[in-house]
């Protein structure tokens, strides 16, 4: 029903997005600095769980950094504009499957750095598929959640602040079985062990999909 | 009085559970032998009961991979003490060694080294008459003991709380309905507040629970990490309300916020448990054998589900009493 609308906002925001680089500069440089700050306080990590936890933690707030500025474009009269054009449902499947994208590659450029700075020593055993199938849930499941919040957080008034007051407990469930599965898959354990994990996950983001999607038309009035 | 039925029943159920939970005593248990390590030859072993009335001539058997013996001689020192004096046969089978005295029995008492050959069971004579246990007592294990009594108390708290949420969610979807908004939000955030005093307090009993049986406050545990998000969620849920002035958009935005977190919280709360159920030492979970296998007779249950609806409804009865005095409050704009 919605699916040209969602398309020409999902285009519209990768337009908007080109126009400004400096978004993408922005959070790619925060990831390659807080990569090179666990570098230099670590130099070098040996354990998986540590080189797992540093990952995820980077990436989390990498998230919250990134998410935090996805509706303060609206402001007043934009916002009314496109209430009047389009479903406030269209508009929120959009920003989500947009920030999905954003995370998803940021997670994999992240991923990329964090190799290069903390060795990949902990890559040794992974087996790739489960890892980077949990990479790319987790980096979705941070959208899902945080889309929301962000929608939330902008409509208070509020920036990073508020964002991560409300985000840092409701992301904490994911994030721990995110961490728990590509844990796992860094010590290269089977699919047939970590799948109930991964179909917990795909679980977890249509059920916050589907509150995204029932829940934004109320935030989106005024 | 009409009106009053169900705070008199609150009442009337915790006062019951409360006294009862504090009062009925522990069935009587073997909880100590010293040493607890038997060798070949004589010993001379103390056993400390609780509860327990020890009498001469009371039937003393160990048990050891099918094989019994017995006791030269017993002395008994007092209702709670006795010593054993007895002939370790050599040959002992097992590594863990059974004791029973009367109808009692600490299963796992003595360590011994184990893989003999066996010996001639001994002709320990005619049972003395059993030691029944007697009138209405809560279950005796080990690393509980008189702690059961805080099931009564700590569980109720977040049966309570989870009640609280539920209906303050509710509210929630009522306000964004979009009729007497103003009030359903008023509704929602006592419900939280009092929900956020049954949390707690949940924890209080929780880690006092925790230091008695498993020597710590804080754990890393699959429901302790649930009672701390829960914590934080309506700790943010506070603060999202604080942070915006004008009240239709408050009742609306917290709302929202009520019902993401709320849904995603008994996800956390009732289903990541169970992905990795191995990480709770919870009673239940993660292999751990739950209140079910100890309360055979249901005399935990008794005084549980009493205690259940009691804290339950009390705290319904403080959520109306706080919507009560926060309208007053805004009427003489306080």
């Amino acid at each position: 029903m919605y699916a040209r609308e969602i398309l020409t906002l999902l285009k519209l925001e990768i337009a908007l997005d080109l126009r400004q680089r400096t978004a993408w500069g922005g959070m790619l440089l925060y990831v390659v600095s807080a990569g090179y700050v666990a570098y230099l306080a670590i130099k070098s990590v040996q354990g998986a769980s540590l080189w797992n936890a540093l990952f995820w933690i980077i990436l989390l707030f990498a998230a919250f950094n990134a998410l935090t500025r996805s509706f303060q474009r609206e402001e007043g009269g934009r916002q009314l504009y496109l209430y009047t054009l389009v479903h406030p449902r269209s508009v929120v499947l959009a920003r989500t499957a947009y920030n999905a994208l954003t995370l998803v590659v940021l997670a994999l450029l992240s991923l990329l750095f964090h190799s290069l700075f903390l060795g990949t020593y902990a890559l040794e055993h992974v087996a790739w598929g489960p890892f980077l199938l949990a990479v790319v849930l987790g980096a979705i499941g941070l959208a899902t959640v945080l889309t929301l919040i962000a929608a939330i957080a902008a409509r208070a008034g509020n920036g990073l602040g508020t964002m991560a007051v409300l985000g840092f407990p409701l992301v904490l469930p994911m994030l721990l079985a995110v961490m728990r599965a590509s844990k796992l898959s860094l010590d290269g354990v089977a699919w047939s062990v970590t799948s109930t994990y991964f179909l917990g996950l795909v679980l977890l983001n249509v059920i916050t999909m589907t509150l995204a999607w029932t829940l934004f038309p109320y935030l989106w009035r005024d | 009085m009409k009106h009053w039925w169900w705070k008199i029943t609150a009442v009337v159920l915790l006062v019951v559970a409360s006294v009862a939970g504090l009062s009925v005593p522990l069935a009587p248990a073997l909880v100590h032998v010293a040493p607890d390590r038997l060798g070949a030859g004589t010993m001379e072993i103390l056993v400390t009961g609780y509860n327990t009335r020890f009498t001469e001539g009371i039937a003393v058997r160990f048990k050891n991979g099918g094989d019994q013996f017995c006791p030269q001689r017993l002395e008994v020192v007092d209702a709670t003490h006795m010593k054993l004096f007895v002939d370790v046969p050599v040959g002992l089978r097992e590594a863990m060694t059974d004791l029973s005295i009367g109808d009692l029995h600490y299963s796992g008492a003595f360590y011994s080294k184990g893989g003999g050959e066996g010996f001639p069971a001994m002709d320990c004579g005619d049972d003395a008459p059993a030691q029944a246990t007697k009138g209405f007592v809560f279950p005796n294990r080990s690393i509980l003991y008189e702690s059961i009594r805080n099931l009564h108390f700590h569980v109720p708290m977040w049966f309570t709380m989870i009640a609280l949420m539920g209906l303050s969610v509710w509210h929630s979807i009522k306000a964004l309905g979009g009729r007497n908004v103003l009030d359903h939000d008023r509704n929602a955030l006592a419900a939280v507040d009092v929900g956020l005093w049954f949390c707690g307090l949940g924890l209080l009993t929780g880690a006092l629970w925790a230091r008695a049986t498993w020597g710590t406050f804080w754990t890393s545990d699959v429901k302790l990490n649930g009672a701390a998000v829960t914590a934080l969620i309506y700790l943010a849920y506070l603060v999202l309300r604080g942070s915006i002035a004008d009240p239709y958009k408050r009742a609306r935005l917290a709302g929202i916020y009520n019902i993401f977190s709320f849904t995603l919280l008994v996800l956390f709360l009732f289903v990541v448990p169970r992905l990795n159920a191995i990480d709770s030492l919870h009673p239940g979970n993660g292999g751990n054998s739950g209140f079910n296998d100890l309360d055979l007779d249901n005399r935990l249950r008794i005084i549980f589900y009493p205690a259940v609806m009691g804290w339950v409804l009390l705290g319904l009865w403080m959520a109306q009493l706080r919507t009560r005095t926060a309208r007053l409050a805004e009427q003489l704009d306080l």
